[in-house]
């Protein structure tokens, strides 16, 4: 009773909290002084067409620096727990489906390519490295339904892996010394607005922010899949 | 039907995510389910930045043939809450697989996900 009662306050506070914010739509009419600066001066400083992509791979690289590495600890330490599953509890599976196993086939390599289309257009349209990386895992994921057995290679997921992201941080301090600071992409020339080369070294940076995260995911999933421990179909 | 707007229904919807996240983090016994509270809390959250970010009769912040350059402090919205959200998302999925992988290891020590089960801290 009495935690129903501490559990209904909690939650009346934050009602409370969120009535203010609630009552005060629409929070802005106007773009925030740093936006206007983004949307007016983005064009001929960074050269994306996308605004998202150019506050998250330029003005806010840092921030997605960051964010990557906690992607890489998070995926880490899924590493390190299942690690310790006990390997003596074997499971079997029924064998796939044909539907399942033919599209299987027919749609990984579409999805992967997707995956690539969505992280080489980031700075032109919705998209960019974290989504084409899930996507690229999310290929991975239909093809372990498809094949339970099949073995991952860990060598090669933490080699692309650790390659690009060496290479997203060598590119940013190249940028220190070529360019006007850190992760500033005006180290290769802007082009031409909306073109497909364009926009400095954002593509080439968001390519490998791409096969980052799809390594990271990948590694998460196939992780899973070795702590299930199954070894042969039933 | 003219008074309901779109920013009311989604900072509604993000705050209701919200709450029904909250409410099963706080009552529900089964730590899957908890998992799936936080992961429904996660999610409120980015629709609540996203619809704080919206202004009205304005146009997603890529510049293409719809918003014109010059113009575009004017015709788009906010961009960086949308820049927030986008790494957020992918925080969420990868804390989400870290708390799954938890509550696999939990199932094999204590053969249970019953949170009423694990007293190994309990004072």
């Amino acid at each position: 009773m009495v935690k129903k009662i501490i559990i209904l306050v909690v939650l009346l506070v934050l009602a409370m909290m969120f009535w203010n914010m609630f009552s005060g739509i629409p929070v802005q009419n106007v773009l925030p002084e740093v936006s206007e600066y983004y949307a007016k001066n983005e064009p001929a400083e960074v050269g994306a067409a996308n605004l998202v992509t150019a506050v998250v791979v330029t003005y806010r690289g840092l921030d997605t620096l960051g964010e990557v590495s906690i992607l890489f600890l998070s995926a880490a330490i899924v590493g390190l727990l299942l690690g310790f599953q006990s390997k003596t509890e074997k499971r079997k599976l029924r064998k796939t489906s044909e539907l399942l196993l033919t599209a299987a086939k027919i749609l990984t390599p579409v999805i992967v390519m997707l995956g690539v289309y969505v992280f080489i257009n980031g700075h032109l349209t919705p998209g960019g490295g974290f989504q084409g990386g899930a996507i690229i895992a999310a290929a991975l994921v239909l093809a372990l339904m498809a094949d339970p057995l099949r073995k991952i290679s860990h060598g090669f997921i933490s080699f692309v892996e650790s390659t690009s992201g060496f290479i997203f941080v060598f590119i940013g301090i190249l940028e220190i010394f070529l360019a006007g600071g850190f992760l500033d992409n005006s180290i290769l020339p802007l082009g031409e607005f909306g073109a497909i080369l364009s926009a400095g070294a954002i593509p080439i940076i968001y390519s490998f922010i791409g096969l980052k995260v799809g390594a990271e995911l990948s590694s998460i999933v196939s992780n899973m899949q070795e702590a299930q421990n199954i070894t042969e179909y039933e | 039907m003219n008074n309901i707007q779109l920013e009311w229904i989604t900072m509604a919807a993000g705050i209701a995510l919200v709450f029904i996240g909250l409410w099963g983090i706080l009552t529900q016994k089964s730590i899957l389910k908890i998992i799936v509270g936080f992961s429904l809390f996660d999610t409120g959250t980015h629709v609540i930045l996203v619809s704080i970010g919206y202004i009205k009769n304005r146009t997603a912040p890529i510049l293409d043939e719809a918003v014109d350059a010059s113009q575009a402090a004017s015709q788009v919205v906010d961009p960086v809450p949308q820049a927030l959200v986008l790494t957020a998302i992918v925080i969420g999925l990868g804390i989400t697989a870290l708390m799954l992988s938890f509550a696999l290891q939990l199932k094999k020590k204590n053969q249970s996900l019953e949170i009423s089960n694990l007293k190994d801290l309990k004072w």
